[in-house]
């Protein structure tokens, strides 16, 4: 019986890429992240880093019960979300702040919309700006043991001086996983070398903002502003982690380039015009938005179709 | 209960075709200014006088009214109203007219006044046009209150003013911002769905809640509501012709 043919439909051949694959690879990339900002800001954020994660894994269980849907927590797309988004929380955020954006991320921003693969937004940072206008005060509050006063992107915008060195190590104020450039690439690099991302999104998107940022940020080709623009803020960790979301960026390659030099303009427009410091979470939701438009403007021509008429 | 009688009225508009809810009409006034119970409360209660006043002189004037100019005269008439509650507003509940603004100059364009008096009040009797306008007034002052409550609470720690939420609640304060209108509508309308679902599996009747015409959309071309809009087209064709 074994030289039995099976016959089967295409596709015949089968990576052996699963999602569970890349979501844990993605885990792990975040892990030097979310590793110094555990040294950097102590217990605090270890516990809201596991507060939210847990979050995020349990209201998706919950749902799929409720709803009598297939439980799809094996993936690890839940362990992401809830990651990401507790490395955009600062650590002074009481627990509670894990919780309701963990519910928000997945009940509202994914599992509504119809789970893993159809939301069109990221949870994560839908549920940090669902956070930064209802609980502003808390979500822009950096002070804590370690470090105390304006974050560096702060005072970079009031025309303070900064350490640039201390920027790219990580050793300042911010969000738990956003301080350190270094952790960030490290983990950034792992994903670029398993093929996981690309350099399309954030290259084109990293490339923008810094012509923006020559353009228009008012200190001309300046190398230690651009590096600190660089290095301060979410920037790395937007455009490494979030903006590569394979269910929220364009699918076709035009539309990815595009995407990015969209992200890198708006990021610049509310850095340097905004009222506020910081900018990457709204640029990219907005992003996230105009995504369908550009798929549909970038559509390449099936094979036959092509060819201007005259 | 009987068709078309004075309590019928009430009740559909209440809940069987509750003008939020279930028509999904007069959405600018409900996203905008329910940020708290008093606020929907005095917008639901204004909107419902003019709706039951205007509902009331258009029943009247029905015979009257010309059908090509009909939709101008309503709005005539039911501007006169807007004004004159405004008026009185201004006059007698300062601190509401402050709190409502521009919406209530904007009455005279929601849809649910300009929609009763097109659908009802133009080709039914005075007194049932009365109690159809307040059986929907009551509708969506109804909703509107909700709506402002859940708002108020989950965005102020308050309900009608009074702090009732624990000293340790922290305001989510989206919620008394614009997307907050939105998730909380959202919210509603999907309890609504969910109870009428659970209705139509224990096989009750639930055909009456269901979008403002009673008819199918298939069939609404001919019969429902729009067969005046279609027909006024024809004739406008044929003369063109």
């Amino acid at each position: 019986m074994s030289d039995l043919m099976k016959v089967s439909s295409n596709p015949h051949i089968r990576s052996k890429v699963t999602t569970s694959n890349i979501m844990l690879a993605v885990v792990i990339a975040l892990l030097p992240a979310a590793g110094f900002g555990i040294y950097n800001f102590g217990l605090d954020a270890l516990i809201l880093i596991l507060i939210t994660v847990a979050t995020t894994v349990l209201t998706e269980y919950l749902y799929e019960l409720a709803m009598h849907k297939k439980v799809t927590i094996g993936d690890f797309s839940a362990v992401v979300t809830g990651l990401l988004l507790a490395l955009n929380l600062p650590s002074s955020a009481p627990w509670w702040i894990g919780v309701i954006g963990g519910i928000f991320a997945i009940l509202v921003v994914k599992m509504l919309f119809g789970g893993l693969g159809q939301n069109f937004m990221n949870p994560a940072l839908g549920a940090r700006c669902f956070l930064l206008i209802s609980y502003t005060s808390i979500m822009c509050n950096f002070e804590c043991d370690a470090y105390s006063g304006a974050t560096p992107l702060a005072s970079l915008k009031a025309g303070e001086e900064v350490n640039l060195l201390n920027m790219v190590i990580g050793k300042t104020g911010g969000t738990i996983g956003e301080t350190s450039m270094i952790a960030i690439i490290i983990g950034a690099c792992f994903l670029l070398l398993l093929g996981i991302i690309d350099l399309k999104v954030p290259g084109s998107y990293l490339l923008s903002f810094i012509l923006f940022l020559i353009l228009f940020g008012g200190h001309g080709f300046d190398p230690v502003f651009i590096s600190a623009h660089l290095a301060g803020g979410g920037l790395m960790l937007g455009a490494f982690f979030m903006a590569t979301d394979y269910v929220t960026r364009p699918v076709t390659k035009k539309g990815q380039y595009v995407y990015g030099i969209v992200l890198g303009l708006l990021t610049g427009i509310f850095r340097i015009f905004g009222p506020s410091a910081e900018g990457v979470s709204y640029a990219i939701i907005l992003g996230n938005l105009l995504v369908p438009l550009i798929e549909k403007l970038t559509m390449p021509k099936a094979f036959g179709k092509g060819g201007e008429r005259a | 209960m009987k068709q078309n009688s004075a309590a019928e009225r009430l009740v559909n508009g209440l809940i069987k075709e509750n003008p939020t809810f279930v028509l999904m009409l007069g959405m600018c006034p409900t996203l905008a200014v329910t940020t708290s119970a008093i606020n929907g409360l005095g917008m639901g209660l204004t909107t419902m006088v003019v709706l039951a006043l205007s509902n009331m002189f258009i029943s009247l004037l029905r015979k009257i009214i010309p059908d090509k100019v009909r939709i101008p005269a309503f709005i005539v008439i039911i501007a006169s109203f807007v004004t004159v509650v405004e008026l009185l507003l201004k006059a007698f509940i300062p601190f509401l007219y402050d709190a409502l603004g521009l919406y209530i100059p904007l009455i005279v364009v929601n849809c649910i006044i300009l929609g009763r008096a097109e659908a009802y009040a133009s080709k039914n009797g005075v007194v049932l046009s009365l109690f159809d306008g307040i059986g929907m007034g009551l509708g969506f002052t109804f909703a509107l209150t909700v709506i402002g409550a859940i708002r108020e609470l989950l965005g102020a720690g308050e309900f009608f003013g009074l702090r009732i939420m624990p000293e340790s609640y922290v305001p989510c304060s989206i919620f008394i911002l614009a997307p907050g209108a939105f998730f909380v509508l959202a919210g509603l309308t999907a309890i609504q769905n969910k109870i009428k679902l659970a209705g139509e599996r224990k096989g009750k009747d639930m055909s009456k809640i269901q979008s403002g015409c009673n008819l199918d959309c298939a069939g609404c071309g001919e019969k429902g509501c729009s067969r005046r809009l279609t027909d006024n087209v024809k004739e406008k064709e044929g003369n063109n012709g």
